[in-house]
């Protein structure tokens, strides 16, 4: 999982590019290309750029458990939490940099390995909110497990379960869902990380016909050490309709057990230590060509396809995380005693667990919705699992720290299992698509898309007029909160209203004044993408509240509560994001910076003189 | 031999327990609940001895509410071949005593012709302990109870090694007997998910308490449930005369 930083921007980017040359083509200006049709969306995220309420994705809150799959969760779910205070220790995988074969045996035999493999094929068919629960138990124990479980079945072999032909599910399913057989995801490489298609890793056919030959060598893959079967991603020269060969990258399910694959020692990290992370080389290993996955050339599509299928897992662990590092920090405050009061009378700390509980609200509130919208069918989710994977990473990281700070030079210690947590936690921003990454990926797909609406209402009589009237007039999301959003709740639906108003118009008026140079204002589309995950983890919480009340659950009350405060504090964020965004001064700015950055790189270090001048 | 197991649905043993507030019991409702942990060990107990091939059925035996119903699920998932859930309603469930269960108990068994059953030591909701030596004088069986060792006693005998006070006892019941289980008798097996997904096919038959004609009057009354007593803070003394001398005071020790 180390591997797959994200790949998703960059294509985003060539793509945005031979696009928006048409998209928001001023009158002036003949597109090369007829422009492509403008299409609409169901997803909240990708409305947002039109600056659109469109809210069938996110109201109701879609959680739609039946009673048998919840008893079935239920009776796995005490007996994997023993499982993970009995038989494994974290604190020992931690030291020892292993999880020892016979821990994961055992947990092999609970199913946890094939949560998601129907039945026939020896899984448990678990659909990914039932998955996502189980992600969040293991989260909240053993980071470093869950690592070892994710690689295995959300990205290892998850191709195999979305592409396989039926006889590779029939042969190689069986043995990965019961843990006989573990997988490996194999993409990223020396010189490939976020820039996918990329791989240097070569496939080609032989002359019969029968078998890829395979010659490449992979770094940072999670299970490397240890796994039997590879998801590999290497290019494969296709002929094309003239004559000529192209190179395309193809993925392919390789055995260890083909012959030729090595791999090396294992990487010493900061935190996963329990998860096994090595550098694995192909050397001329013959693939049958029934083990090509997917179409040959469409390598890239798979991939895109199982990290997109995968990342709700992200969110989801650093949900059970979270809930750790509370429950200690509440442990810790309800008997620490200075200054002859209780940690939890003073209004510092209050507020501190105030903060960690509507960050974990927030983030619970996306995971369950979004893997509840995979199950129902919907396909369109990228924006929405980026977001999560973005929010909660982040979210997870600052929870764990502020639980540290509140117990003081204990939460230093490792004997408290925080500052464990913490170093566990750091790989969650940078894999499985990096976070810098990713918000430019959340701000170019969705300005793309609004884009091409742009141009569509730009061309023909009048359209640049009736874009500069709806500009001024701040125009209409179109919104049904009053309808969908519980009585109690309305002023921060109102605020939520007026924030997707407000983003709509800030995308649009960056979209023409840079045209398809907002490719490169990353100043600008790292805040739009800031503001869309405040805005998008908003009507998460408030669907999620409002499902609550309705449900006259016991808890309505504080989520109630909890809920309007997480939401006053997200619109005035993304607010700031907007107004900084749009700013006319932002141009300045963005050339101060790249002035001061040019300058010290130029000169290979800082440029300042010393304040004692020696 | 065909086992018949009885298990209980209780307030888990990680659950820190609060009075209600009307001091009529303890609160249950949104608390998590599981198999009485004892009721864990016996059900493995009979499972292990099918799969030693001295028994050749296990089934699943719960007097309760309708969410008894998870419980016997779960013991489905764990080994027993069969389940029979006798229902009443939650608030008959709530005032359900030893005799009675011992009482249905008896009726099932004399019905389906079982050779033994197997039950926890006790419940850790009420700790009664009185299941076990009740049944077995309804049905003027013998009893192994504190059971931490099973073996086969050859001529249609059981050994059974018990837990006591002084130490180990040893002795030989003959078939058809009761069983209550100790703590280290043996360590139950986790339900795994491709077990629990084969458990959902297996039968659990539901009885309805009318049909077997037992009487569930309480004979007992809870009067009021309160919490242990608040524990006073010690205090340190000097050395150990000053210790003896505090114990004198205090009447622990004569003067």
């Amino acid at each position: 999982m180390l591997s797959t930083l994200s790949k998703t921007a960059r294509v985003s980017q060539t793509r945005f590019l031979r696009l928006s040359h048409s998209a928001a083509a001023t009158k002036d200006v003949k597109p090369k290309k007829a422009p492509l049709a403008a299409v609409d969306s169901p997803s909240f995220v990708m409305n947002l750029f039109r600056g659109k309420a469109v809210t069938e994705q996110v109201f109701p809150y879609p959680l739609n458990m039946t009673e048998e799959q919840k008893e079935t969760l239920g009776m796995v779910m005490s007996p994997l939490e023993k499982m993970l205070i009995e038989v494994n220790d974290v604190v020992k995988n931690d030291e020892t940099a292993d999880i020892p074969r016979a821990v994961l045996d055992q947990f092999a035999e609970l199913g946890t390995f094939g949560v998601l493999v129907p039945p026939e094929l020896e899984g448990s068919g678990f659909n990914n909110s039932q998955m996502a629960r189980v992600a969040e138990i293991v989260g909240a124990y053993d980071l470093g497990f869950g690592v070892v479980m994710g690689a295995h079945q959300s990205i290892g072999y998850k191709g195999i379960l979305l592409e396989g032909t039926d006889a590779q599910k029939q042969k190689y399913l069986p043995d990965l869902a019961t843990g006989r057989k573990f997988a490996a995801f194999a993409l990223t490489e020396p010189s490939t990380g976020s820039d996918a298609s990329s791989v240097r890793t070569r496939a080609e056919l032989s002359a019969d016909g029968k078998h890829y030959v395979l010659n490449g060598g992979k770094i940072w893959i999670s299970n490397g050490g240890f796994a039997d079967v590879f998801t590999v991603f290497a290019q494969t020269p296709i002929k094309q309709a003239d004559g000529s060969t192209k190179d395309k990258m193809s993925a392919f399910i390789v055995e260890r057990a083909f012959g030729g694959v090595t791999s090396g020692p294992q990487e010493k990290k900061m935190g996963i230590k329990g998860s096994n992370t090595t550098e694995v080389h192909f050397d001329n290993v013959k693939i049958p060509v029934e083990n090509l996955l997917g179409k040959e050339g469409e390598g890239f599509k798979v991939a895109m396809n199982i990290l997109n299928n995968g990342r709700f897992g992200i969110p989801a662990a650093c949900t059970g995380a979270m809930k750790h590092c509370i429950q200690k920090t509440v442990d810790h405050i309800t008997t620490r005693v200075q200054f002859g009061k209780k940690l939890e009378e003073f209004g510092n700390v209050q507020e501190k667990l105030v903060e960690m509980i509507s960050k974990l609200y927030a983030t619970e509130s996306i995971v369950y919705m979004l893997s509840s919208n995979m199950d129902r069918g919907i396909k369109e989710y990228q924006l929405e699992a980026a977001i999560g994977k973005v929010l909660a990473s982040e979210s997870a990281w600052l929870v764990c720290d502020d639980a540290i700070q509140v117990h003081g030079g204990m939460g230093f210690m490792r004997e408290t299992g925080l500052e464990r947590v913490l170093r566990d936690l750091r790989i969650f921003r940078i894999f499985e698509g990096a976070n810098d990454v990713l918000r430019l990926f959340i701000a170019l797909t969705g300005a793309q898309h609004a884009g091409k609406h742009l141009a569509q209402q730009a061309s023909g009589v009048g359209g640049m007029i009736s874009l500069a009237v709806s500009r001024v007039t701040g125009g209409n999301t179109g919104s049904n909160f009053g309808q969908v959003v519980d009585s109690s709740l309305q002023d921060s639906a109102k605020a939520l209203d007026q924030q997707i108003a407000l983003f709509g118009q800030t995308v649009q008026g960056l979209l023409m004044k840079y045209k398809k140079g907002i490719i490169d204002r990353q100043y600008e589309m790292h805040r739009v993408a800031n503001a869309a995950i405040d805005i998008y983890s908003s009507a998460a919480v408030l669907s999620r509240a409002t499902y609550v009340i309705k449900n006259k659950s016991s808890s309505a009350d504080f989520e109630r509560k909890i809920a309007t405060y997480y939401v006053e504090k997200a619109m005035r964020s993304s607010h700031r994001y907007l107004k900084e965004a749009a700013s006319g001064e932002a141009g300045t700015k963005v050339s101060t910076i790249e002035s001061l950055a040019k300058e010290v790189c130029g000169n290979g270090g800082l440029t300042m003189q010393h304040p004692v001048d020696l | 031999m065909k086992i018949l197991v009885g298990v209980k649905r209780v307030v888990d043993y990680a659950v820190k327990i609060r009075v209600k507030p009307d001091r009529s019991g303890v609160v249950t409702e949104g608390v998590q609940h599981s198999m009485n942990p004892f009721d864990e060990i016996a059900l493995e107990e009979a499972v292990k001895l099918k799969e030693k091939k001295l028994a050749t059925e296990v089934v699943a035996f719960s007097l309760g509410g309708p969410k008894s119903a998870e419980v016997l699920r779960t013991a489905l998932a764990k080994g027993a071949d069969k389940a029979i859930h006798v229902q009443v309603s939650d608030d008959e469930a709530g005032k359900l005593e030893s005799f009675h269960v011992a009482k249905t108990l008896q009726k099932i068994v004399e019905q389906e012709k079982f050779d033994a059953v197997f039950l926890g030591k006790q419940a850790i909701d009420d700790d009664s302990s009185q299941t076990a030596p009740i049944l077995a004088g309804l049905l003027d069986w013998p009893q192994a109870l504190y059971a931490s060792k099973v073996e086969e006693g050859g001529s249609g005998h059981m050994k059974v090694t018990r837990e006591i006070d002084g130490g180990l006892d040893t002795i030989k019941v003959k078939v058809p007997f009761v069983l209550s289980a100790d703590l280290r008798l043996n360590e139950p097996r986790y339900a795994t998910l491709p077990n629990i997904m084969k458990a959902k096919k297996k039968p659990l038959k539901n009885i309805p308490i009318k049909d077997l004609g037992v009487d569930i009057t309480p004979q007992t009354e809870t009067v009021e449930v309160t919490e242990p007593p608040v524990r006073k803070a010690g205090g340190f003394v000097e050395d150990v005369s000053a210790l003896v001398a505090k114990l004198k005071e205090k009447g622990f020790v004569k003067a």
